[in-house]
Parts: C-alpha cells; sequence; structure tokens
C-alpha cells in the first residue's frame, strides 16, 4: 500500500507522484486558461500522459506501491526467464498490469488527440482562426 | 463452463456491433444505400438478444461470461444482472428508433456522409453496450472512450457551429473520463483488482481509507461531467442543438443515461450502500440535483431556440435522476423505496426526451424551422408531428398517465418518506417551469396563424397538409404512443419487479438493512 501519510522524505522518495501530480495542475492550467485551441489540446495530452505516469508509478516495485504483501508474482511456477529460472516468494516484481492499462489508455489518448485535431483542422478551414475568442466572435456575426 | 445460447449474447451484442461498423463502412464504399439497412439490421438483432437477456436475467438469474476463458479478477467478465440488462433493452430500443428515423434525414441533411455516419453510429452504439454489459472497471473506461469519441464526431458532422460545440464536448468529456480512470487508478493502488466484484469484496475494510474515498470523489465528478449534471453541464447545451437531429435524441436520451448507470453501478457495484452512508455525499447530490432542476428549467425557458431549450430542459431532467439516485439509500418502500424511481425515470426521459428531440428534427427537415417563433400554424400543417409533440411536451410536464406523472410521483413519494420535504418543492416549482416552456411551444405551434393564413380561410391552400416521410413519422409517434402507454403501464405495477430485482441485488429499498 502507497504510504499516504505526510512524513519526511516524502518528497523526494515519491517524487514521480508529485511529478505526476504537477503535470496534471499543468495540463489543467492549459485547457482552462489557454486561448488558443490548439494548446488545450497539448493541455489535455499533458493531463493524460501524467495519468500515464501515476499508473507506471503504481507498478513499479521498488517504491513498495503494489500493495502490502502482495511480493508474489501473477505467474508461480518455473519460468525461463526469471532468476535462476525459478519465480519465488518473498522476491518484489514489478507489476506489469498497470503498465499493460497504460497501453490502452495511450491508445485512447491517441485516438482522443486525432479527433482534436481533425476538429482544429475543420475549424481553421470554417474560421480561419484557432483562437477560441475569435471563433466566438465570428460564430456571433453569423449570427447564432 | 458450459454456457446456454443466450449466456453468450452478452459478448454478442457486442461482437456484433462491431463487425457490423466496419462492415458498414466497406459495404459503404459499394453502395450507399446498404449502409442504413446494415446498420437497422444489426441493432435489431442486438435488440432481440437484450430482450432475450433480460427474460433469462429476471427467470434463470444473472449471467457471468469470461472473455477468452479467462476467469475473474484476472480475465474480463462481463456480468449482466437485472439492471444492466433493463438499461440495455433501453439502449437498443432508442437506438433502432433513432435509426428508423435516421435513413431520410441523414439522406436529407448530410447526403455526403451516410457512411462515416452509420460506420460512427454503429460503434456508438458498440461503446454503450459495452459500458452496459461490462463487469470490469477499467473495460468499462475503454468502453466510455469509445462511445465518447464517435459522439464527438457524430456531432461534428453538421460542420460549422458544431465543430466548436464538439471540441468543448472533446475537452470536458476527456477530463471526466481522466478523472474516471484517476479513480480506477487510486483503487487500484489499494486492491490491486479491477473486477467489479471482486473490488466490492476487498473494498469494505478499507471504507475509511482516504484513497479508496478520494477514488469515489473521482468517479462522481467523471461521470458527472458525461452526464451534465448542473454545474459541470456546459458542454451539453451546445452540443445538443448542433448536432443531427437522431443524434440529439442519442445524446439527451441514452448518452448521459449510460453515464448515470455508469455511476449507479460503480455507487453500488464497486462500493456499496453501507460506504455511500458512511459519507454524505449523497446528501450533496440532492442538492446539486434540485439546484440543476430549477436552474436548467429556468433557463430552458430563456432560449428560443427549441432544441437548445430541450437541451436546458435535459440538464433539469438529469437533476431528476440523480435526485432520485440520491434519494435511494433513504427509501424503504415496497413500491417507490430504493433505485425504483430513478431507473423508471431513465426509461421515461428516454421516451419523452427521444421524442421531442425528434420532433425538432422533423421541423429542421420540413422547413428549417429552429427556433420557436417560427412555428406559427404548423398545428396545421404537420398535425401528426405536432401532436406527437404535444404528447411528449404532456408527459414532460406531467399530465397523468403520461410517464412525466409517474416518475414526478415516485420520486415525490421518495422524497415524501425520507422526510425531505424541500425537495418536494423543488419538484412541484419545475414542473410548473415546464409547464411555462412547453405551453409556450403549443401555443404558438397550435393558436398562433402562420404568416400566410387569412383569418377567414382557416382552410386555405396555405394550411394544408405537409407531412415529414412515414419512415421519420412511424418512430416519433410510436415514441409519443409509448409516453402515454408506458405511463399506464407502470401504473399498473406489471414491470416494477424487475426494478426490485436491482433493488434485492443492491440492498436497497425494501431489501435495506435497517
Amino acid at each position: 500500500m502507497i504510504d499516504w501519510s505526510f512524513g519526511g522524505g516524502i518528497f523526494i522518495a515519491k517524487y514521480n507522484y508529485w511529478i505526476s501530480i504537477l503535470l496534471m495542475l499543468i495540463g489543467f492550467y492549459a485547457m482552462i486558461a489557454k486561448g488558443n485551441l490548439l494548446k488545450k489540446v497539448i493541455g489535455l495530452n499533458i493531463f493524460q500522459t501524467a495519468i500515464i505516469l501515476f499508473f507506471v508509478s503504481l507498478g513499479d516495485a521498488t517504491l513498495g506501491s503494489w500493495g502490502k504483501g502482495v511480493t508474489e508474482p501473477i505467474v508461480k511456477g518455473t519460468l525461463p526467464w526469471a532468476a535462476g529460472g525459478i519465480v519465488e516468494h518473498g522476491v518484489v516484481y514489478a507489476n506489469p498490469l498497470p503498465h499493460v492499462l497504460m497501453l490502452t489508455a495511450i491508445v485512447v489518448g491517441a485516438a482522443t488527440t486525432a479527433v482534436a485535431l481533425a476538429l482544429i483542422i475543420r475549424m481553421y478551414e470554417e474560421y480561419g482562426t484557432i483562437e477560441e475568442e475569435e471563433i466566438i466572435e465570428k460564430e456571433r456575426e453569423l449570427g447564432v | 463452463m458450459i454456457l446456454s445460447v443466450v449466456e453468450q449474447f452478452p459478448v454478442l451484442v457486442i461482437v456484433v456491433s462491431l463487425l457490423s461498423a466496419f462492415t458498414i463502412l466497406i459495404a459503404g464504399w459499394l453502395n450507399k444505400k446498404s449502409c442504413w439497412v446494415i446498420s437497422f439490421a444489426t441493432i435489431l438483432v442486438q435488440l432481440v438478444m437484450a430482450v432475450f437477456i433480460l427474460h433469462h436475467v429476471l427467470t434463470v438469474g444473472t449471467i457471468h461470461y469470461w472473455l477468452g476463458g479467462w476467469s475473474p479478477p484476472w480475465g474480463i467478465e462481463y456480468v449482466v444482472d437485472a439492471l444492466n440488462a433493463y438499461i440495455l433493452v433501453i439502449v437498443l430500443s432508442l437506438a433502432l428508433i433513432c435509426v428508423t428515423y435516421s435513413k431520410r434525414s441523414i439522406a436529407h441533411e448530410l447526403p455526403q456522409k451516410i457512411v462515416s455516419f452509420y460506420t460512427l453510429y454503429q460503434l456508438l452504439v458498440t461503446g454503450l453496450c459495452g459500458v452496459t454489459v461490462t463487469g470490469d472497471i477499467f473495460n468499462m473506461y475503454v468502453f466510455i472512450e469509445i462511445f465518447s469519441l464517435s459522439a464527438y464526431a457524430l456531432i461534428a458532422s453538421r460542420g460549422k457551429i458544431a465543430l466548436k460545440a464538439s471540441f468543448t464536448y472533446l475537452v470536458l468529456g476527456s477530463i471526466g473520463a481522466c478523472f474516471f480512470l484517476l479513480g480506477i487508478g487510486f483503487l487500484y493502488s489499494v486492491t490491486g483488482s479491477l473486477n467489479m466484484h471482486d473490488l466490492s469484496l476487498i473494498l469494505p475494510p478499507l471504507y475509511e481509507n482516504k484513497v479508496v474515498q478520494a477514488a469515489f470523489v473521482f468517479f462522481v465528478v467523471g461521470l458527472s461531467i458525461k452526464m451534465a449534471l448542473f454545474p459541470l453541464h456546459t458542454w451539453l447545451p451546445d452540443a445538443h442543438s448542433f448536432a443531427p437531429s437522431e443524434i440529439s435524441a442519442m445524446l439527451s436520451g441514452i448518452i448521459i443515461e449510460v453515464s448515470t448507470y455508469a455511476l449507479i453501478r460503480v455507487s453500488f457495484s464497486v462500493y456499496t450502500v453501507a460506504f455511500i452512508k458512511l459519507l454524505p455525499i449523497f446528501d450533496f447530490l440532492c442538492w446539486v440535483a434540485a439546484f440543476g432542476i430549477i436552474i436548467g428549467s429556468v433557463l430552458a425557458i430563456a432560449q428560443y431556440n427549441l432544441k437548445r431549450m430541450l437541451a436546458y430542459s435535459s440538464v433539469s431532467q438529469m437533476g431528476y435522476i440523480m435526485l432520485a439516485v440520491g434519494l435511494s439509500t433513504s427509501t424503504h418502500s415496497a413500491l417507490w423505496g430504493g433505485l425504483t424511481p430513478a431507473l423508471m425515470h431513465i426509461l421515461n426521459h428516454a421516451l419523452m426526451k427521444g421524442c421531442l428531440f425528434l420532433v425538432a428534427g422533423a421541423f429542421i427537415y420540413k422547413a428549417e424551422l429552429w427556433n420557436i417563433t417560427d412555428f406559427q400554424g404548423l398545428g396545421r400543417k404537420m398535425p401528426y408531428t405536432c401532436a406527437a409533440f404535444m404528447l411528449a411536451a404532456i408527459s414532460m410536464i406531467g399530465v397523468p398517465p403520461s410517464v412525466g406523472f409517474v416518475s414526478k410521483v415516485y420520486i415525490i413519494l421518495a422524497c415524501l418518506e425520507s422526510g425531505k420535504f424541500i425537495f418536494v418543492a423543488v419538484m412541484l416549482l419545475s414542473s410548473l417551469l415546464n409547464l411555462v416552456y412547453f405551453w409556450r411551444v403549443i401555443e404558438t405551434m397550435y393558436m398562433k396563424r402562420g404568416e400566410g393564413e387569412e383569418r377567414s380561410h382557416s382552410h386555405s391552400s396555405s394550411s394544408k397538409i405537409d407531412e415529414i416521410p412515414l419512415s421519420m413519422l412511424i418512430p416519433v409517434l410510436t415514441l409519443a404512443g409509448l409516453c402515454i402507454i408506458m405511463g399506464v403501464v407502470w401504473l399498473t405495477e406489471i414491470p416494477l419487479p424487475i426494478l426490485d430485482q436491482v433493488n434485492a441485488l443492491f440492498g436497497l429499498g425494501r431489501y435495506a438493512i435497517p
């Protein structure tokens, strides 16, 4: 289990989580504050990357983040690539599952970005700008 | 594990739909007209399967399907119980009605984009069914993204202003989905599991844990964006008003409802009633919903564009559903206790809003009429469409024996039982506000004369009947008829055992442990 208590060394020991939170806030800020649609998409990507970093950190067994007592490997028994050919109890293994989940999340992120970029291209063709304010102004001129 | 045929249906509902999406893409190259046929046939087959699933679930019991034969909690599992099966039937019924309607309307509105429209539509249906049948929380996230991405593209399909609406929805929707994913990450960090049933077994000793509580908040906020709960509804009015009408109907009738289903599933299947009673979050949701009901209705009155008015009305209707969900843990009656009013209103809202948006689409199809003030004399020009609108509108207002009346009665009874009288006032006030904004439309349609109409010649040439094609009229009239018929059926209490099973499943209503 992650030690969520606010103790000494938490900044250094869990630095990847702090970076993840920082990235999340940067992404969030970009999505809210930036008027340029492309920058909003970049903000969204940073936000998604932060979540990917968070999940990948969960799988890092050296931080003991994979739950207390869960030092068992997913597959028990003999594996050719494990040290000595035998997977042992009590040895800390990196958890592959969050990493695999993030493969899916990366695909979803790529698809979202693709749709967003396609929309931006179409908007640029339509309005000649990708600044949110200018698009809203032109919409008003069209009388909606 | 040997499964009967019906027990294979949960996965087939998705596989058939997904394969059909790509078949449409290929078939569209050869013949554009085949797209609609394939889409219609697929959704019909899916609906038949869904009905069989519902029957099986009610008579035999919950269906478990292990994907690839991997046993849970390691493999992905599809679990269909009374709640899923009920929602699945609603999703596919409205999808079928909208696809029937779309044949002529898409050929008219988006003649260049027929192939991509039906491909995306089928992907949308796939995503919605996926969210509904899955028993794995990460799988649910993936399906949420599948239906959201299809919805973004479908909203944008009209071009111009719809692009901006779609982009706003995309940014907000992605934030919502990311919050959901973050919630999954938090739960995974403490439990190491993603299977909903497995999570519900591991979580109870950890309910006091801050991580578990934070995860719940992330789920609620993320899904509230997706379902356009009041302060997070800002994407909804634009998206609903600029999308093609059948997509507006799907958005309002199904997409935001499926997100609500996801929240119900997470609240009661992953977490349990015991956890919800631990935190005051459902009380908070009740208040948010009450504000949503009032503010949504007030904003609806301020609109002159019909679809925009209906969109704000959806915000207020989502408030109804969330209010009912919020009250579900504090009611114990056999009739209106637990989730019954919420699930009832999910179906009823799908019928009413589906009908209203399709009628709004009919006006656009026939004469590019967007604004309520232009509807003068339509009651005589399009008598059947306007009659359908009126039936759905009186349902929204809550005239007996329509569906809207039944939902309102059940929600008010639930408010009374839990002793929250302020919400009774909110419900009554909102009915009044509904009356204000729907009556305005009905009055314009029936009472005011059209521009070309003379006073003395009410049967003159200008008031000739000019109806929409039959393939559009039948879906509209079906939904309008169902608004009344389902109201009567609810009053006879025949379908209530389905909802009672849901309460039994989650330990709500009369099954609650005091």
